[in-house]
């Protein structure tokens, strides 16, 4: 048995067990990427409406009514309808998309593979975590549909807005759906979270040290521990939110809140429990979603600049340092909630000290660049892409994290800018660079690298063309979540900004058919891969077949010698020596 | 479903997927498969542990800000709830007793520790309802008051874990009566154990919350 996970294996297999309730990591990765590629097109259309009432706030065309009878009646779309698109866009695209693509779906893929291992540790709940996102994700969608549409207090469902069924349309059956679609998902990282620490830490190959994984692992490694430890907060916290709902309690809802004629029962409860409980796990979600993404941008670079990647070991404490800081900044998130100035200086100074070991980072993948002959295929374009967001993303931080200049940022345009570059930006261009650089693995095909170029050329000039400007209207006043800034004449100045915001999104989102077309097509008719390691790459998962089957190594699985880093090292011939490569010296003895 | 490669049927027989500590891949290089196995089962276990704690401690952290309030009446707490920690405590000592039966390979005594617990622990569950009826009876409800929600919130969510330790007694004594569990080898039994304390011992540190902070 142990011996028999090879491709011959597969025959016996039927098409249920194979494709739809697979035990396969590397399947299981493949359908979560190809919900959140589902999932990715949904959000992303949402943000194409918001931007379409930004862009040209009142009048649209009459055509848009026989799309959304109730939301753009006579082509005019509602303010319920918009609060609506921003919700649902932030909640698919954070948590079904971001969160579920590099860490579900490419954690998934890669850590078996990297590790050594035929299996995730619990192939089981592995298959379980799947099929608890998908009725998580296919709950949100229902969403839309239900009356009232779906829910609309942001992505952050801030009571009393999502705790008073009667509020707002959005906040009737939509936000219930909302909550349990959201206990799905977090059911469903949790199970993965857990498959992935236990196999990190207990299914590594022999000679595989900590010290010597990839620092895509590392990165997974602790996303697994982040989501193990935050999301129950929020699970918490949901729980008390639908008792508030629904069940007469007073968690989060404060006595003599009147919604029309109506005075509630309720008394005494605290809504800013909640944004505690939330941001609790909020901030970690932001490390869940970009440490992957900083990974791949660190083996990537190191691939295709032929070069061991600069400080390793400072990498690997960089990124336990920002997961650790991660769980006491929640905070500043909340500078503006009246809370005591002592404590949001405490804030501000851990958030600052995150700082510390992103510089870190961004210096080490600068000194691995420095001088280096780079090859810039199209995962390594969306990788220095990453850098870039980092950067830009990261400096506005530091200005949002500073509790005094948050107080007149807060909510306005600079901080949906400043995520966008450091969260979404980098986060997407790490799905994306994922996507490029493991296809070969994934299919046994490339993608088409032209294509694949054209993709990142639009995307990231167009990414600057719409979060870019947003700085500008952030510090000129414009409000995060407004319908239509033209309601206050001190914004109308702005319109121009925002229509050219609008016209670059719409380019950023038709450069994604572009991915979309060139992903499928690749899939059947891309260059088939000629060899097992078509990057020349040191890391494990490029020992495996062109097509791994169950199991991933039809013999022995390989034992490992080195870290994964080995480029140009002087004592090896050809320019790169595997991990699974034994050093010269053991090979002439032998 | 057992066609898949996954499910080494024949080696440890559970066939069904109900137990994902035994589906691991056993190729770890020589010897010590079951080992390897049992260890990533316990592994398992205790980092789920670690969510479990966060779960309890931001409900606590969500306790502490909420009993703030200037509506806060503290309760008093049901009599039942004593009577119930007396029987919890109880079937964490009948716990033991089975787990180390089935490491000193008694079968017979193994299967007898192990259903006298999940019976205590259904006996709890059962106390737990009763109680909040003995609450209900005196007109103090869910949402009378935030001790009272706090109170029904928490002893709920402890029992829904509590009712999965009960299950998953139930299905070690499965494989027990199909003589499917070997001692040394075999790592349901300790899981569930370490698993049963812990849930116990969060029952412990809820009264203390509830009642005594």
């Amino acid at each position: 048995m142990s011996e028999g996970h090879d491709d011959h294996g597969h025959g016996k297999q039927s098409f249920i067990s194979k494709y739809i309730f697979s035990y396969d990591h590397k399947m299981i990765a493949k359908q979560y990427l190809t919900l959140v590629m589902f999932m990715a097109v949904v959000g992303g259309s949402l943000a194409m409406l918001v931007r379409l009432q930004l862009g040209w706030p009142g009048q649209h065309a009459q055509f848009w009514e026989t799309l959304f009878p109730a939301g753009m009646a006579q082509g005019v779309m509602t303010p319920e309808f918009y609060v609506m698109l921003f919700t649902m866009h932030g909640t698919i695209m954070v948590f079904f998309v971001l969160s579920l693509g590099p860490v579900s779906g490419f954690g998934n893929f890669l850590i078996p593979l990297q590790v050594g291992a035929r299996d995730m540790a619990f192939p089981f709940l592995n298959m379980m975590s799947f099929w608890t996102a998908l009725p998580g994700a296919i709950i949100i969608l229902i969403s839309f549909f239900v009356e009232g549409g779906a829910a609309a207090s942001g992505w952050t469902a801030y009571p009393p807005l999502s705790a008073i069924r009667s509020a707002i349309p959005g906040s009737a059956m939509g936000q219930t759906l909302w909550i349990v679609g959201m206990i799905f998902f977090i059911a469903s990282f949790t199970m993965g979270g857990l498959n992935f620490v236990v196999t990190i830490l207990n299914l590594r190959t022999k000679g595989l040290k900590m010290m010597r994984l990839p620092l895509t692992t590392w990165a997974q490694f602790l996303v697994g521990i982040l989501g193990l430890l935050a999301f129950p907060a929020l699970a918490a916290g949901s729980i008390l939110l639908l008792f508030d709902r629904g069940l007469g309690t007073s968690f989060y809802l404060p006595a003599g809140i009147f919604i029309g004629d109506t005075l509630f029962p309720h008394s005494g409860g605290s809504p800013l429990l909640w944004q505690h409980l939330f941001w609790f796990l909020g901030h970690p979600e932001v490390y869940i979603i970009m440490l992957p993404a900083l990974g791949f941008t660190s083996d990537i670079i190191s691939t295709f600049t032929r070069r061991p990647i600069f400080g390793y070991r400072s990498m690997v404490y960089a990124i336990v340092a920002i997961a650790m800081l991660s769980f006491v900044v929640w905070g500043h998130h909340m500078f503006v909630s009246g809370m005591s100035p002592f404590l949001g200086t405490a804030f501000t100074m851990t958030t600052l000290c995150i700082a510390v070991p992103s510089a870190v980072k961004v210096f080490n993948w600068l000194a691995t660049l420095w001088m280096a002959k780079i090859q810039f295929t199209t995962p390594m374009l969306f990788a220095l892409g990453i850098v870039s967001f980092f950067v830009t993303g990261g400096l506005t931080g530091i200005f949002l994290g500073t509790n005094v200049v948050d107080i007149q940022l807060h909510d306005t345009y600079f901080v949906v800018a400043h995520f966008h570059f450091i969260m979404a930006g980098a986060g997407l261009f790490g799905l994306l660079a994922a996507v490029y650089y493991w296809f070969p693995k994934m299919f046994g095909r490339h993608m088409n690298e032209r294509a694949g170029k054209v993709h990142f050329w639009f995307t990231f000039i167009a990414y600057y063309g719409v979060f870019f400007p947003m700085h500008y209207l952030g510090i000129s006043g414009m409000m995060r979540r407004i319908y239509d800034p033209n309601t206050y004449d001190y914004l109308k100045p702005f319109q121009n900004v925002n229509t050219f915001i609008s016209i670059s999104a719409f380019i950023l989102g038709l450069a994604q058919v572009i991915f979309l077309a060139n992903y499928f097509w690749s899939m059947f008719k891309g260059k088939k891969v000629e060899s097992e390691n078509p990057w020349h790459a040191n890391t494990l998962e490029w020992s495996t077949p062109i097509h791994p089957g169950h199991g991933n190594w039809p013999g022995d699985i390989p034992e490992v010698y080195r870290w994964p880093y080995d480029y140009q090292h002087p004592d090896e011939e050809g320019d790169h020596a595997p991990q699974w490569q034994p050093p010269a010296k053991v090979k002439a003895a032998k | 479903m057992a066609e898949t490669l996954t499910v080494p049927k024949t080696k440890s027989g559970d066939g069904g997927g109900g137990d994902f500590v035994d589906q691991s891949f056993g190729d770890y290089g020589s010897g010590g498969e079951s080992q390897k196995r049992a260890d990533t089962a316990k592994l398992g276990l205790r980092i789920a542990l670690g969510s479990v704690t966060m779960l309890f401690a931001a409900f606590t952290s969500a306790y502490i800000v909420r009993s703030a309030g200037e509506d806060w009446i503290p309760l008093a707490a049901p009599s039942l709830i004593w009577v119930n920690t007396v029987i919890l405590l109880f079937s964490s000592v009948t716990m033991e007793l089975g787990k180390r039966a089935f490491e000193s390979w008694r079968p017979v005594a193994f299967r007898k520790w192990i259903a006298v617990t999940a019976v205590l622990g259904a006996l709890f569950i059962a106390g737990q309802v009763a109680a909040w009826n003995q609450l209900a009876s005196q007109g103090i409800y869910l949402q009378s008051h935030p001790h009272s929600s706090f109170f029904y919130v928490l002893t709920g969510v402890h029992a829904v874990h509590l009712l999965v330790g009960v299950l998953a007694l139930f299905y070690v004594l499965m494989l027990a009566r199909r003589y499917e569990l070997t001692p040394g080898e075999s790592s349901s039994p300790g899981v569930v154990a370490t698993y049963w304390h812990f849930v116990g011992g969060i029952w412990i540190y809820l009264i203390v919350v509830l009642f005594y902070l």
